[in-house]
């Protein structure tokens, strides 16, 4: 039956988690965005609050839920709105709050992700509830993330890792990071696994944290790993090399986070576009939805054509979660959304700004932030052109070697 | 729209469809199942009892079978919880059994239909056999339909669409009008037109809100009707009507004095009235015209909804979502194409869509489609369930408008210089694809 709006069930959810997004993380956005590296206190609370609320981890960051689909052999035939889909909603809400200050968040790194999305048991224990971040760019690789240098060697009990790291979210706060790393750099993707190293491993070096564009409440570490030596056990995964199954076990994290990253564009654009509709009805400009656009303000039209973007970006990301809810496979959907959303952030915050005039471009509002921070979602977990790249291989059924 | 607060049980569920009209349908796809489609596909697709009638603007006499107390209704679905992208049974059968159609009997015509402005004889026949007109049409009065389904006419436009566009206008143009009656007639207006809607010889009828001027506003009609002792007067000028030579009934939009912008229902054949053709750069096979309303004098009883001003504005919104049905269907189709054609053509040695720029502009079809799909939908399941829609329905009206055009100019970019000949049908998608933002009424889901 079909029926795209939100489910009951998750009001409560939404409900605190836009408390969160107003109580909390609106009155400290602008100042930790002047701030830069001054760590949000305030957040340690809130990290608090959050785990008494749910152990799900849907209430939270960059999905430290991960997804871990263990109830499938329970599957029973009806339609699920599940975690995915709750994930997407609160994240949503939070950055609706703010996004920076969200992908902060104590216990909520993307490394939490990869840690409950493939973690062994013994590995879940030893690392569970504890703040990961995950470090997978390099200077050399960003996009083409199978050209990682880094390496991992085999040395008795342990792996000795060298080589350096970027753009790693929260990579001085965690107390975790989420190493990439080729057991084999002549076998390819096959051989890129992933190490968890404690953060005061003494071969990790923060070599420094980025000055950015935006979300600058989160900060993004630069590291040298040099002989950095972790235990056997802490390797993500299966340890063999299988050539066949190529890149899965890492990739995996992906299909999951990206439609995370679509719901953060899409909470940053919504902020973006309740502001500029108050500011545009206190300039005397009409919203009116019964009338076509054209027949309106100029304005009007184009907040009309930039909500109807919100929309797609919104229900294209329901869509894939809730694919992933119900065990279908959405790595096309999942893509799709995360490039609307991503393009559609920028668009629109941009968009506001101009409507807005120096109101929007001063720092006495919030919207050249979001406009600032929404560029980040366009480009993290996947650039615009990646996820062009991910969704022209599957709709026209190309490999990725003849479609480059 | 009425909320029904009486429904049945749980059992009842998912049952909104009455079976009678769909027990051919449910036979398609089961027949389909066992593998004896063919002989199936005859009976129900060739086997046109009436045979096409040739088109007369004389209005057959329209009578009441049965007089109604009180307008019969459809009930409105009520709310649903669960997020959900998939159609329910009866809605999935009905919209497969419409897809082949439009597959085998739609598309293979389509070229042809535009470059004669008519569908092929027989065709709209055969369509409406398979009950797209009575979607709309109240189950004590023959219809097919227990519950008012918007998402069911989202789904068969879609359907039909992918086809063709202009061939599925023409097929739907009839069921607009019955859907209007069957919502905000009155008992006498539904005693006395829709039985004519859900026999076999259809009538040809045409919505007509859409008037021709730039910065057409469909709540500021130019269109008046004045009254006149009993009567209503009405003067003005409808655009782009399907089969506008062949209507038989309007349901025609005016400014009514003392009310505001109304529905009336005026017969073919009365004083007053004259059809104009108005061919248009696309939606040919509809043989688009206009309606001059001259003086066109109708008896009180042609007001629709007694003036009701919501009835209008739902009136409005769900027939943009018709044609948002439609430009999802269209675009889908547009992509459906185009993908073999650049995994196909060579260029430079290889593929042209080894390339990024010829990659990226199909991936931005498929996005964008599906957002539009995904936006129509979401109005139409509101409407279904009793909910506001006028915004769900305007965003994906704008989205439709600005994507499908979109949508239709890169399938003939694509296509490169052999998309904008004859040979291939990009270049009708393209021009099909502009009414997506062009059209008001007309269609109503």
């Amino acid at each position: 039956m079909i029926n795209l709006e939100t489910p009951k069930k998750f009001r409560p959810l939404i409900g605190q988690a836009h408390q969160v997004a107003t109580e909390v993380l609106r009155p400290i956005s602008r100042k930790y965005d002047s701030e830069e590296h001054t760590y949000p206190k305030e957040l340690d609370m809130l990290a608090a609050v959050i785990e008494g609320v749910n152990e799900g981890g849907e209430l939270g960051g960059a999905g430290a839920g991960g997804v871990r689909r263990d109830s499938e052999d329970g599957a029973d035939e009806g339609n699920r709105n599940g975690s995915n889909l709750a994930t997407v909603l609160s994240i949503m809400e939070m950055c609706w709050g703010d996004v920076g200050l969200t992908l902060t968040l104590p216990n909520q790194g993307l490394g939490n992700s990869a840690i409950v999305s493939v973690a062994s048991e013994e590995q879940l224990e030893r690392y569970g509830g504890r703040w990961a971040a995950m470090a997978i760019t390099e200077p050399e690789a960003g996009s083409d993330s199978a050209a990682i240098r880094t390496t991992a060697e085999l040395d008795g009990d342990e792996y000795v890792l060298n080589g350096e790291k970027i753009f790693v979210t929260s990579g001085d706060r965690a107390d975790l990071i989420v190493v990439w790393a080729s057991l084999d750099r002549s076998k390819g993707r096959a051989a890129i696994k992933s190490f968890i190293v404690e953060r005061d491993n003494p071969g990790l070096k923060l070599d420094r944290l980025e000055h950015k564009l935006g979300i600058r409440a989160s900060d993004t570490a630069n590291f040298t790993l040099q002989d950095c030596r972790v235990p056997k056990e802490a390797l993500l995964g299966d340890p063999e090399i299988d050539t066949k199954r190529g890149f899965g076990g890492v990739m995996q994290t992906f299909d999951n986070t990206r439609p995370l990253v679509g719901a953060m564009a899409v909470g940053v654009t919504r902020a973006a576009l309740e502001e500029t509709r108050g500011l545009l009805i206190e300039a005397g400009v009409e919203i009116d939805d019964a009338k076509p656009a054209f027949s309106q303000s100029a304005a009007a039209a184009r907040f009309l054509e930039m909500e109807a973007d919100y929309e797609a970006a919104r229900l294209l990301t329901l869509q894939a979660a809730w694919m992933a809810d119900n065990s279908k496979p959405n790595s096309l959907q999942a893509s799709m959304a995360k490039a609307k959303a991503g393009r559609t952030c920028v668009d629109v915050t941009l968009g506001c700004v101009e409507l807005c005039g120096s109101v929007g471009y001063g720092e006495n509002d919030l919207l050249e932030k979001w406009a600032r921070d929404a560029k980040i979602l366009d480009l993290f977990e996947g650039t615009q052109q990646i996820q062009l790249l991910i969704v022209a291989r599957q709709l026209l059924g190309k490999s990725s070697s003849e479609l480059r | 729209m009425n909320e029904n607060g009486n429904r049945a049980g749980a059992g009842d569920r998912g049952m909104g469809i009455a079976l009678r009209g769909l027990n051919r349908l449910a036979g398609s796809t089961l027949l389909d199942r066992i593998g004896i489609r063919k002989p199936f596909e005859r009976m129900v697709f060739t086997t046109t009892k009436s045979g096409f009638r040739s088109a007369t603007a004389a209005a057959r006499t329209f009578k009441a079978v049965q007089k109604l107390g009180k307008p019969a209704r459809q009930r409105s679905g009520g709310a649903r919880d669960l997020f959900d992208l998939t159609p329910d049974d009866e809605q999935q059968m009905f919209e497969e059994a419409v897809r082949d159609f439009a597959a085998e009997k739609v598309r293979p015509a389509a070229q042809e239909a535009d470059a004669d402005r008519a569908v092929p004889p027989g065709l709209l026949a055969q369509a409406n056999e398979l009950g797209i007109n009575m979607l709309g049409v109240p189950a004590e009065l023959e219809g097919v339909m227990e519950e008012q389904s918007a998402v069911a006419g989202v789904l068969v436009g879609e359907a039909l669409a992918h086809g063709d566009m202009g061939i599925a206008y023409a097929a739907l143009a009839p069921g607009a009008v019955a859907t209007a009656v069957g919502r905000w007639g009155t008992a006498d207006q539904e005693s006395a037109y829709l039985p004519a809607f859900t026999g076999e010889d259809t009538p040809a009828a045409a919505l007509a809100i859409l008037e021709p001027r730039a910065l057409f506003n469909p709540l500021e009609l130019d269109t008046r009707a004045r009254r006149d002792g009993g009567d209503w007067v009405i003067d003005g000028t409808k655009s782009l009507l399907a089969r506008a030579k062949e209507c038989e009934l309007f349901v025609v939009a005016a400014d009514a004095e003392g009310i505001g912008p109304s529905l009336f229902v005026l017969e073919s054949g009365g004083d007053g009235l004259t059809i104009e053709d108005e061919p248009a750069m696309g939606l040919r096979p509809a043989a688009t015209g206009r309606l001059l309303l001259d003086r066109a004098r109708v008896p009180a009883g042609a007001l629709m909804a007694e003036g009701e001003p919501g009835a209008y504005a739902e009136c409005v919104q769900c027939s943009r979502l018709a044609w948002c049905a439609l430009a999802v269907g269209t675009s889908q189709a547009v992509l459906d194409y185009v993908i073999p054609y650049v995994n196909e053509r060579i260029a430079f040695g290889e593929p042209i869509s080894n390339r990024q720029a010829v990659a990226f502009a199909v991936s931005d079809i498929g996005i964008e489609s599906d957002a539009m799909r995904l936006l129509t939908y979401r109005a139409a399941s509101r409407a279904d369930q009793g909910r506001g829609f006028g915004h769900e329905a305007a965003l994906a009206r704008r989205l439709c408008a600005a994507k499908g055009m979109q949508i239709g100019s890169d399938g003939v970019q694509l296509l490169g210089g052999h998309g904008f000949v004859k040979e291939h049908p990009v270049e009708r998608w393209y021009r099909d694809l502009r009414a997506a933002g062009v059209m008001e009424g007309a269609l109503l889901v």
